[in-house]
């Protein structure tokens, strides 16, 4: 069996304020779960916190990955374990290329693995730069350029996508990865997500929109409200939410916390 | 791994590959302090003509007649009673590694000299605390008429050369060090282009400290001949002690008309050396220099290349970068000075400060009259990797001349929260993160360096950040 992410009653907050309260989640390798929800529910706090952003407080529950309670460790012990996360916003970082952040983040990887391990060979690198460029359709005057600097809003996501290409996450988070995409732009992105999908790869993708569900086709749907998932099912909840809206689920809440 | 056991790891990895030291084997020790008897006694060991002890003793006086400067860093905690101002460490030069004293040559084995030397170096010097223990330059470019020799051969040798050069770049009076290193001068290199000659791999130089409580006093003088061309380099280290070292160079370069240089320092002296450096060059016609000056050791540091236009058409650089971590000050910039029209200029500053280090960018851009349609640029940018550490900026431009265009910018920035969680993210440790948008702040400069500096510079950088302690 492949490696999951559970979440377990996760409740954390921010500068205080509770935000997630009680949050149950479960996701496989080879999945895709669409986790949506309206604005300020708690959707990027939750793969933040997935993640291990410092400014997000676990007050209670657990984040298993892989049989193991990541909660203690820092983001890039999550990330070499195989935890990815696709940016809302990818952070510039000007004067490092494309190609040599990845092969540090790769080389860090292999030295998880292997202490010793010399890095991975500047051939063996540039050539499977190259092939997950290709796959993804990508120029590969890319891999030279500053990592999200100056970059427009398509091309930072579809940087996102090469970096997971590269790392080969098991468990992948796309945090609202379709937020200012052209249509153009978000077919792209979401073609690379299918394209890297397979039995290896689980994907939670956050999204406030149902839109990029035409591309991306999940297996498993929640809808998040006000800190908790309040709902769950399969790909027709999220066609449900299209045409009704957020409202009829905020009716049954309120009908039910009576 | 805790934090106490990271730093001690660090510590260790510091003194294996920089702060070690070696026995004392020098072969004369002045006593401690600083007057004309040691400065005649230094004069008689090198066996000077008369007119350079005069010279000497006159610098002598010039230096204690003017006062330490106040206007930056605090210097007042440096005793110059406390300094061996001439520590002789071996009886002659060699032209060959053989010939270097085993302990000597050890130390510069460690430091991967001869290794550098051989691969990609047109020529190396190498200084042991007050003198040059050996020079070499490839045959090649000697038949050329390539002069490379340490400072006092060049006195001895070519004495008519050096005679007309010594001291008309960088008068004793400019400044109380430039005062200081023309009576007490000793080692650094004496570098002599002939017109047309283009070396295309650089010439290197390599500082050594080895004694406790030690004054270098280098000497440097470069002439490079109409339409030559030079890449000279130098690099600096010292053991870590407790007790405070002195080092004041004065680096005169003069660059003939069409001739072009670069002089590129890469400083990593520990963090006890007072750093106090007068460098500057003349540039003549369609002529130009360039200072690439990397300052990321010693305790304090005070250093401002500069460069002046002279004629029409000469073109001045100063890529200077500035890391101050724990208890480090590091006051640098440059000056260029347009005499002549059409001349023009760049200064890219980039600092960097962490651990409560302080860096300041300190610069004088000054157009004269007659300097007509002369262009520069200063661009300062300061990177600051805590709360705890301070960047300032004193940018002071000085136009005479209205049909000069001249660009000015400054920027500081802090490595956020953002930066630092996303490249984390992916993998990459803390420090490895840190240092990575370091490298990358200063990539616009160390891309102009030959690839075996710019790896050598990203691999101090990486040791200066290991160095932090959260």
């Amino acid at each position: 069996m492949g490696a999951a992410l559970e979440i377990r009653n996760l409740h954390v907050t921010v500068e205080d304020q509770p935000i997630l309260k009680g949050v149950n989640l479960i996701v496989r390798q080879g999945e895709i779960h669409a986790l949506m929800g309206p604005n300020g529910s708690g959707k990027s706090t939750l793969s933040n916190t997935i993640m291990g952003h410092p400014a997000y407080e676990v007050t209670a529950g657990q984040i298993i990955f892989d049989g193991v309670d990541i909660l203690e460790m820092e983001p890039d012990e999550r990330s070499r374990r195989g935890l990815f996360m696709a940016f809302q916003y990818p952070v510039a970082i000007p004067g490092v290329t494309v190609a040599n952040f990845l092969r540090n983040a790769l080389n860090a990887r292999r030295r998880m693995t292997n202490p010793e391990d010399k890095g991975i060979p500047i051939p063996a690198f540039r050539k499977l730069m190259i092939e997950k460029m290709d796959m993804l359709r990508m120029d590969h005057e890319f891999a030279g350029r500053y990592l999200n600097d100056g970059f427009s809003g398509g091309e930072k996501k579809r940087a996102e996508i090469l970096q997971m290409a590269v790392l080969e996450p098991q468990i992948a988070i796309m945090d609202e990865t379709d937020s200012g995409l052209d249509i153009d732009a978000l077919r792209v992105v979401s073609e690379g997500v299918t394209t890297l999908y397979g039995p290896n790869l689980g994907v939670l993708v956050i999204t406030h929109y149902q839109r990029i569900l035409n591309y991306i086709k999940p297996q498993f749907v929640h809808i998040m409200m006000d800190g908790q998932i309040v709902e769950s099912g399969g790909p027709e909840l999220a066609l449900h939410l299209e045409e009704q809206g957020y409202d009829w689920l905020r009716e049954k809440q309120n009908g039910s916390g009576k | 791994m805790g934090d106490a056991e990271q730093l001690q790891g660090i510590r260790e990895a510091y003194d294996e590959q920089y702060g070690f030291r070696d026995p004392d084997t020098y072969v004369f020790k002045a006593r401690k302090g600083l007057d004309a008897e040691i400065v005649g006694q230094i004069s008689e060991m090198k066996g000077e003509p008369e007119w350079m002890r005069t010279q000497r003793l006159k610098a002598l006086e010039i230096y204690q007649s003017k006062p330490v400067p106040t206007w930056g860093p605090d210097l007042s905690g440096f005793s110059e009673d406390d300094i061996y101002f001439f520590v002789k460490p071996a009886e002659k030069e060699a032209r060959s590694w053989d010939d270097v004293p085993e302990d000597i040559k050890r130390t510069f084995d460690r430091l991967g000299i001869p290794e550098a030397e051989q691969k990609f170096l047109a020529g190396a010097g190498a200084q042991y605390d007050s003198e040059m223990v050996y020079h070499q330059v490839r045959k090649e470019l000697e038949a050329q008429g390539v002069i490379f020799k340490s400072i006092e051969v060049g006195l001895r040798e070519h004495e008519d050369l050096f005679r007309q050069y010594f001291g008309t770049v960088i008068p004793a009076y400019d400044n109380k060090y430039a005062a200081l290193n023309t009576a007490v001068w000793s080692g650094g290199s004496f570098i002599y282009i002939p017109p047309g000659v283009r070396i295309e791999m650089p010439l290197q130089a390599y500082f050594r400290l080895n004694t406790a409580s030690i004054g270098q006093f280098e000497r440097t003088m470069i002439i490079v001949d109409e339409g030559a061309f030079l890449h000279y380099v130098e690099g600096c280290t010292a053991p870590t002690y407790s007790t405070d070292s002195l080092h004041s160079g004065v680096i005169e370069i003069v660059v003939k008309r069409g001739a072009r240089s670069r002089y590129t320092t890469i400083q990593n002296w520990s963090d006890n050396v007072y750093n106090l450096v007068t460098q500057r060059a003349l540039v003549h016609g369609d002529a130009s220099h360039e200072w690439v000056d990397a300052n990321l050791g010693s305790k304090i540091t005070m250093k401002y290349p500069s460069v002046y236009l002279l004629e029409p058409g000469a073109h001045g650089e100063i890529l200077s970068i500035a890391f101050a971590g724990r208890n480090q000050i590091q006051d640098a910039g440059g000056k260029v000075i347009h005499i002549a029209p059409n001349t023009t200029s760049q200064i890219i500053s980039k600092s960097i400060c962490k651990d409560g280090g302080r860096s300041s960018y300190r610069g004088l851009l000054k157009v004269y009259p007659d300097a007509a349609h002369a262009k520069s640029t200063v661009v300062c940018d300061a990177l600051l990797l805590d709360d705890h550490s301070e960047s300032d900026t004193y940018p002071y431009i000085e136009i005479e001349n209205p049909s000069v265009t001249v660009g000015h910018e400054a920027t500081v920035s802090k490595i956020g929260d953002d930066q630092l969680f996303y490249l984390m993210s992916r993998g990459l440790g803390e420090d490895e993160a840190n240092a990575m948008v370091v490298n990358g702040f200063l990539e616009p400069l160390t891309k102009e360096l030959p690839m075996e500096y710019s790896i050598e510079m990203n691999r101090l950088i990486q040791l200066q950040m290991a160095g932090s302690i959260g």
